[in-house]
């Protein structure tokens, strides 16, 4: 098989699977992009396991438990899809706390409050959705299959994020003023989510002409900002951006300026929680070592029985 | 760092009556620990009333570079769809 009748597959919508012929490009954007996909929804474990113990109803407490429980399903489904492609589970671990594999920026900034906890449900989930929305029709089979499910859960997951903003909005004044200061802090990070722009994006040509990725980096951010924009006048709350205004010509929002400086500055490293949460998945990994080799003699001896 | 575990893959019956289908994988030690890992996984909204594990390394897949010749020997036995026969005009319920 060549390169060109890969490309045939590929623009016939022909999924890939694991055991096909594939570029070695293909193949090592595949594991780079699923991974961090996967660290990510690991990694987002944390901010949100900050306030299972202190939320505010027995309600809330269920919810929040059910949501991080589906998190850690997320990166499990994706660490599998990454695996077909010839990667082990603990290379891909090894990577995450080398610093080699990266997950989402956004789990690098705190969650002060718990309007916080609806601001990354609505927000930082309805982020990730627009864009693993897109991901379903990805070229790589596992893959896809996988956002599918995800995409299933992921509602449930803002939804309960914006009614926990929407009750907040019509609360006390103070109330009001936590839920509007969580959307001011997690608005920028959010759109940052969809990565640079795509004139800043060297590998955007090669997803796209492999429809690895669907739709641009730019486009998703200005499907999620459309769709946003509706849901935060109703609760009434004020998206942080002077220069946000519908667009007539265009059919769509114009916005501000990103802050790529500190996106960089968070990508690197230097966010304000990035050690913490580095620390705390090696910590808990290591924790759970003598689990591990506990379930593996346990399996041993079972067998040695058996025999 | 640990070795990997066995890698198993789960299907699941999601209602009585259907086949079970291929919904992904888990990381067990041993059969106990794999079913209970695949019910916590692939079950969390009552998506099944049934579930299978087999070890990945145990499940023999044809080649995907080979299915045209693999596939081959069915392709020119028409006679199998019953859409090959040719019925009298105005017969019905065959």
């Amino acid at each position: 098989m060549t390169e060109e009748k890969f490309q045939i597959r590929i623009d016939k919508e022909e999924k890939i699977e694991p055991k096909d012929w594939m570029p070695e490009g293909y193949r090592k954007h595949l594991i780079r992009q699923i991974s961090q996909h996967a660290h990510s929804e690991i990694i987002g474990m944390q901010p949100e396991g900050n306030w299972i113990s202190r939320a505010p109803s027995l309600r809330a407490k269920m919810i929040l438990l059910a949501k991080v429980q589906d998190e850690a399903g997320h990166g499990l489904y994706l660490y599998s899809a990454c695996e077909t492609l010839g990667i082990s589970r603990q290379e891909l671990v090894s990577q995450l706390h080398s610093g080699k594999a990266k997950y989402s920026s956004i789990f690098n900034y705190p969650t002060l409050s718990w309007a916080d906890m609806g601001a990354i449900g609505w927000l930082v989930d309805g982020a990730a959705i627009v864009n693993q929305v897109s991901l379903q029709r990805t070229s790589f089979g596992p893959y896809a299959r996988g956002m599918v499910k995800i995409c299933k859960e992921e509602s449930f997951h803002q939804r309960q994020g914006y009614e926990i903003m929407a009750q907040m909005a019509k609360g006390t004044s103070e109330q009001k003023a936590m839920a509007q200061d969580a959307l001011n802090r997690f608005w920028w990070p959010s759109i940052m989510m969809f990565g640079p722009n795509d004139s800043d994006s060297p590998r955007t040509g090669n997803a796209m002409k492999w429809k690895i990725k669907r739709k641009t980096n730019d486009e998703l951010r200005q499907e999620f900002i459309d769709k946003t924009v509706n849901q935060a006048e109703i609760i009434g709350l004020t998206i942080p951006d002077k220069d946000l205004k519908w667009n007539e010509q265009r059919q769509h929002y114009d916005f501000g300026e990103m802050d790529w400086d500190e996106f960089w500055n968070v990508v690197n490293g230097n966010g304000p929680c990035n050690k913490q949460r580095l620390n705390h998945h090696k910590k808990a990994h290591d924790d759970g070592q003598w689990v591990r080799e506990a379930a593996k003699s346990y399996a041993q001896k079972q067998e040695l029985i058996a025999n | 760092m640990s070795e990997n575990r066995t890698v198993w893959e789960v299907f699941i019956q999601s209602k009585n009556g259907l086949a079970h289908k291929h919904v992904g994988n888990v990381h067990a030690e041993d059969k106990i620990m794999a079913l209970e890992n695949a019910r916590e996984l692939y079950t969390r909204r009552n998506e099944g009333s049934c579930i299978w594990v087999v070890k990945s390394k145990d499940i023999i897949s044809s080649e995907s570079e080979d299915a045209e010749a693999f596939f081959d020997p069915s392709n020119d036995k028409m006679y199998r769809h019953p859409t090959f026969y040719t019925m009298p005009k105005g017969s019905k319920h065959i």
